[in-house]
């Protein structure tokens, strides 16, 4: 597993609080298929931002694990 | 300009029903469409007398298979109508993509210099079966194509088929070493041998309709996602010879086919793309689309190939492509049995080399079918994504899939391949690249029309291959042909001794090889065990 996606891994650098609300800020006022194709984008962006197809592969076997 | 004239191909009385006793056959081919009639080139051209049956009495009426990539155009090339193919398509390298009203992009295939054949070129399949079967007429005393002759039954016995067959004068029997099945999608002779696909169906109906009029598109393939003109998904349109454009409409699950093909349902559908210009409905078609194979390609006797062994959806050009890949796979191995330079070893290498084929072109295939067909609202609103992102991010874009084109397969792994050492140059499995030369007495010619049809080495660039290997070689480099632009060396390198397939596919490459070393990838690329005796 990429070390990024490791349970211990923190790569917020203290600021886990000021993206959760730019998050939020983003949807707001949105409707929900708005939220949902914005949340697909960013979804989208992300996992060309990180630049590893192993690791983009790794974090949605990761998400789909929390599902438990 | 003018419309295709299908011309009635003449039925001839087979020896069977005039009383003369028939040949011993060796190859029976169902099907003359481009698999058929392919293999049957190449079986000829490798000298094995074939006999081609086919149900009708003319070509593809329709235009079908009409995207013809490079790597089927260099296999055509070998054999004998590639430069006709060429001269007739359009050839075409921009495709663009629109989302609604909005352009998202445009992408340029941006072919490379140095190959004989184009990236792409569009030709309807009528030609090219008219191409073939004009192709056939060169060889009289190998290939004897039998129209109006349908295959009713089939019965496989240890050293060969029988098969009996109907035609206008009645019915006979002929018996052959091998059968080959090239009678498409529909194959009867799988249906007589109750074989069945395996695989994904998909539910969605497109229709496809061949236009023609005068009009000033470009040579471009153009797609629609959502498109404004009509309710589907999508719709693309495409440029064929003689002003005939392909459209196909994607029209939903629950579109009826019969009340779809109505010319009074097509010509609205068609007015909003072509606008009020004057245009004439050639033919029209309504599909599903499958994504399924036979499990094995090869059943005792009977051997399949193209659209009998595998379908796919048409988005990608992998059809008819892939199938011409099979007949290029199959007909040298075909022959080196029927010669009795081989056995079922290297027939088996055919199914493993082309399931593999098929798979790779399935999967492409099915990814295109599902991007284009989202399944709820979650696929509708990623794709939607997608294709927002796509206007300006380049990655999106490589998301976008209307069809991924048909690349060449790499055989890479399999069994008849000896693994290289290293990586420099070309690998085995891939298709040998294409590359412009001079030869020694100053005439340009390219590598692949050197190679032609049988074994070769490939010397390049001051390496000598061990004496007494009994292949014919061609050198690059100092005393051979020379490298013009310098392809050959950028595709292939330097000080490399390549091991070349009847295919064009390179069977193994060496850089200091002993003449035992040669000889057993040449033994492997056979399909000969050590045990087998040498091929005279």
């Amino acid at each position: 597993m990429s070390t990024r996606l490791h349970p211990s891994h923190d790569g917020m650098a203290g600021r886990a609080d000021d993206i959760y609300e730019a998050l939020l800020a983003a949807h707001e006022g949105l409707t929900e298929p708005e939220s949902a194709a914005l949340n697909a984008r960013l979804i989208l962006l992300l996992l060309n931002a990180l630049s590893d197809p192993e690791a983009a592969l790794a974090a949605i076997a990761a998400a789909k694990g929390s599902e438990k | 300009m003018g419309r295709y004239l299908h011309k009635r191909f003449p039925y001839h009385t087979p020896p069977e029903l005039r009383g003369e006793p028939p040949p011993p056959y060796q190859v029976v081919i169902i099907g003359a469409g481009p698999v058929g009639l392919a293999a049957a080139i190449d079986l000829a051209i490798h000298n094995i007398p074939v006999v081609v049956l086919d149900d009708s009495d003319r070509v593809s009426v329709g235009s079908r298979a009409i995207c013809w990539a490079k790597r089927t155009l260099e296999i055509f090339d070998r054999l004998g109508i590639g430069e006709r193919m060429v001269a007739k398509g359009v050839t075409w390298q921009v495709g663009r993509l629109f989302h609604g009203e909005r352009e998202v992009y445009a992408f340029d295939l941006l072919p490379e210099a140095g190959h004989k054949m184009p990236a792409f070129i569009n030709l309807q399949q009528y030609y090219v079966e008219e191409f073939l079967v004009e192709r056939c007429a060169d060889f009289p005393n190998l290939i004897d194509l039998r129209w109006n002759n349908k295959l009713v039954s089939v019965e496989q016995q240890e050293s060969g088929v029988t098969i009996a067959v109907e035609t206008p004068d009645g019915a006979y029997n002929l018996t052959a070493a091998w059968l080959v099945a090239c009678d498409g999608a529909r194959s009867r002779t799988r249906a007589l041998l109750g074989l069945d696909f395996t695989g994904r169906v998909f539910e969605e109906r497109f229709l496809i309709a061949d236009v023609e009029m005068k009009a000033d598109f470009p040579s471009e393939r153009w797609f629609w996602f959502e498109p404004t003109f009509h309710t589907g998904e999508s719709a693309l349109l495409h440029k064929q010879p003689d002003d005939v454009y392909r459209i196909d409409l994607q029209l939903g699950p629950d579109a009826d086919p019969e009340e779809e093909k109505k010319p009074e349902r097509v010509i609205p559908r068609i007015k909003t793309i072509v606008g009020d210009r004057p245009f004439e409905l050639d033919w029209v078609s309504v599909y599903t689309f499958q994504c399924r194979r036979l499990e094995k390609f090869v059943h005792g006797r009977v051997i399949f190939a193209g659209d009998s062994a595998h379908i796919v959806s048409p988005f990608g050009a992998r059809g008819g492509n892939g199938g011409i890949q099979d007949a290029d796979n199959l007909a040298w191995k075909l022959a080196a049995v029927v010669n009795g330079e081989a056995g079922a070893a290297l027939l088996a290498t055919y199914d493993e080399e082309r399931t593999h084929g098929a798979d790779e072109n399935i999967r492409h295939s099915a990814r295109s079918t599902n991007f284009m067909t989202p399944k709820g609202a979650t696929e509708r609103v990623f794709r939607r994504a997608v294709l927002d992102l796509a206007a300006t991010h380049i990655f999106a874009r490589r998301m976008v899939n209307s069809g991924r084109l048909s690349a060449p397969c790499s055989l890479a792994g399999h069994a008849l391949q000896t693994p290289a050492e290293d990586t420099n140059g070309a690998l085995p499995g891939q298709v040998c690249p294409d590359a412009p030369l001079i030869s020694p007495h100053g005439e340009n010619v390219f590598l692949l029309t050197l190679l032609g049809n049988d074994f070769k080495l490939l010397a390049l660039f001051g390496i000598e291959p061990p004496p007494g290997i009994g292949l014919p070689l061609i050198k690059i480099g100092p005393g051979g042909y020379a490298d013009r632009d310098g392809f050959a060396e950028a595709r292939l390198g330097r000080g490399v001794l390549y091991l070349i397939r009847p295919d064009q596919h390179i069977a193994a490459r060496f850089t200091a090889p002993t003449a035992s070393d040669v000889a057993r990838a040449l033994r492997r690329a056979r399909g000969l065990t050590p045990s087998d005796p040498v091929p005279a």
